[in-house]
């Protein structure tokens, strides 16, 4: 079984909030926390990994970035993946939606041969949760989001997508393109013999005319207008007592007392 | 699509009535027709949905395109998108407006890709620019802390909605409107899922969505133990439990629980944090609430910084206090 999964490199998104900083439009890393595989794209690696355990095959991780550290885009073969392919250019940075997906669908063509595509449910930066899909659409293969659990048999998968109430469990034709979310269980930590192979292990690089990228379609269609920080006012009340006992009795009072209770 | 016009609603159906989400989203679309000087459609898709389409006319649709069919029965991606883009070809609106949903998310994207247009998802505003005419799309990225306006130059527009975020216009049965029933037309073989089974996963008690008080625990309750002194405390408050993304990870709540960004939306009177630190990523669940009260042992944690009233201590010790304080004024 071929599985290739994309996953993207992002500013930490657990990061104190306190170090999240908007210049000119442009969000500035915070420094000293180093860049981090976007947490959904890591259960994709998981849900891929655990497939391969059951079933044997071959697991392609595709990056589409600019400044990508080997030491951050290595992850995740050191926890298990096969191959690494980057598309790194400043030709991609600009990108949206649409370009990212219209350059990944060219990238993974030129892969050739693949029964899954896997891709976290949405990006820890832009939240857009639109790539994976638009990768099924440009690329004519059905799709679920939002995947807790993956079981291939045969040339289908039996998937179980996440809903509010539960979740469904649907059957989809393979080659197909699957997005996934962490109830599909916490990313393996990496071996000592999964960081040994990464690092003598060399990406492949590709740049925009190695998948014969139109460089007219690598620019965007969402237009951003602005980017801002929503100001928060911060009014907090502490509640203090003698013991920690009175503080939390006292709230309650306080409470009743401007009729929230 | 230079002759593109109006303002097309997906309203969502649940339980034989239009979900809340559809109102506010034909509420907001209702104000977007007017800035446009156009008109306000809505589209319900399913099967058996074709008695809401009034609904939809009492919540402000001038018209309604009703696409009833058996196989729309079940959420299936490609039937879906195959249906909207047949209307959206049929009527080139200039907006589309789905819900931020298990079914928007999912199909707004593909339909937006089919189209050749572009989609912004998780709007929390959406207006009129005065000067283009543009729709302004405002959605929280980088986890909530920042927000992001989007337009783009292709018609439709298409944006998904986040719940809460906009209101509803007052229900009025008296709106006259337009029904026009549109066929499915759909190639059974084309559609590559199918739906096996669907699982509920019971929560006992009070719906989180809908409840007036929720109290949440975070990584700093320390197991599915803890989460019981939670319940005592929203059970004296009739309220519903709530959880961030580590405790239902850890297994000590349930995964429906969890409130934030890729979890529930709630905007409760009070909502209780406890031993959660304040990560953007939970705030965007639930700082629509009117009282946010925090019980954090940390001074410094984030959850301070949104919260109107807070204890600083060890919950083990200040939460049971305060819930023995509660029930005595709420019984008194
Ligand atoms: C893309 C993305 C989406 C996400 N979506 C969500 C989401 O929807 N919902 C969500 O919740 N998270 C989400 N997260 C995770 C989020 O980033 C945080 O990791 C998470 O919210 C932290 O949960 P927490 O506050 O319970 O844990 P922590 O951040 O570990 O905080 C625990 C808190 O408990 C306090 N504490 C510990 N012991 C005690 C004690 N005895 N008494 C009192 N206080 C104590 C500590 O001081 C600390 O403040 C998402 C992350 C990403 C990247």
């Amino acid at each position: 079984m071929n599985i290739i999964v994309c996953a993207k490199q992002v500013i930490d998104p657990e990061a104190p909030p306190a170090s999240f900083k908007v210049e000119a439009n442009k969000v500035m890393p915070p420094a000293g926390v180093p860049p981090v595989i976007s947490p959904f794209d890591e259960s994709a690696v998981e849900a891929a990994l655990k497939l391969k355990d059951a079933k044997g095959g071959k697991v392609t991780v595709l990056s589409l970035g600019t400044n990508l550290l080997r030491d951050v885009v290595k992850k995740p073969l050191s926890m298990g993946a096969d191959e690494l392919v980057l598309l790194e250019d400043p030709a991609f940075a600009e990108g949206d939606s649409y370009s990212i997906a219209y350059a990944l669908s060219l990238a993974i063509k030129k892969i050739g041969a693949f029964d899954l595509i896997l891709c976290g449910r949405q990006a820890a930066d832009w939240d857009s949760g639109q790539v994976g899909l638009g990768v099924a659409e440009i690329l004519g293969l059905p799709s679920i989001t939002l995947a807790r659990k993956i079981e291939v048999t045969d040339s289908k998968a039996k998937v179980e997508r996440i809903n509010p109430d539960g979740y469904d469990v649907i059957e989809i034709s393979l080659p197909a393109l699957i997005t996934v979310s962490n109830e599909i269980g916490a990313p393996r930590y990496p071996t000592m013999k999964g960081i040994m192979a990464a690092k003598r292990k060399e990406p492949v690089v590709w740049k925009p005319a190695d998948i014969g990228a139109d460089p007219a379609r690598l620019g965007r269609r969402a237009k951003l207008v602005k980017l801002f920080q929503p100001v928060r006012e911060g009014k907090v009340e502490i509640i203090t007592g003698e013991t920690p006992e009175e503080a939390g009795a006292k709230l309650a009072l306080k409470l009743r007392e401007i009729k929230v209770l | 699509m230079p002759d593109s016009k109006g303002v097309l609603v997906h309203a969502e159906i649940a339980d034989g009535k239009l979900c809340a989400i559809a109102t506010e989203m034909l509420g907001c679309g209702r104000k977007l027709a007017s800035a446009l000087g156009q008109e306000l459609a809505a589209v319900l898709i399913g099967s058996g949905v074709s008695n809401n389409a009034q609904e939809a006319i009492a919540f402000g649709a001038d018209k309604v395109y009703v696409i009833d069919d058996p196989t729309l029965a079940d959420y299936r991606t490609d039937a879906y998108v195959s249906v909207m883009e047949k209307l959206a070809k049929q009527v080139t609106p200039q907006v589309i407006l789905l819900g931020q949903t298990s079914t928007g998310r999912d199909l707004a994207p593909r339909l937006a890709f089919r189209l050749n247009t572009a989609a912004t998802l998780d709007c929390i505003a959406l207006d009129i620019d005065p000067s283009s005419k543009r729709l302004l799309q405002t959605k929280p990225v980088y986890g909530g802390n920042a927000q992001a306006v989007f337009t783009c130059d292709t018609d439709p527009q298409i944006a998904t909605v986040r719940s809460k975020a906009m209101s509803a216009l007052p229900q009025d049965a008296s709106r006259k409107g337009e029904v026009i029933t549109i066929a499915a037309g759909l190639d059974a073989s084309a559609i590559r899922t199918t739906v096996l089974n669907k699982v509920k996963e019971q929560v006992a008690g009070i719906k989180l969505e809908d409840a007036s008080v929720v109290v949440s625990g975070g990584r700093g309750i320390g197991g599915a133990e803890g989460f019981k002194q939670l319940a005592e405390l929203a059970q004296a408050l009739k309220g519903a439990i709530g959880a961030s993304r580590p405790a239902c990870d850890s297994g000590w709540v349930s995964d429906a629980c969890q409130v934030g960004l890729t979890g529930k939306l709630v905007a409760p009177d009070i909502y209780i944090a406890v031993g959660i630190s304040g990560s953007s990523q939970h705030l965007a669940g639930c700082t629509g609430a009117k009282t946010i009260i925090a019980f954090n042992k940390d001074p410094d944690a984030n959850i301070f910084k949104v919260a109107h009233y807070g204890v600083v201590g060890d919950w083990k010790v200040t939460l049971p206090a305060f819930t023995k304080k509660v029930k005595e004024l709420v019984s008194g």
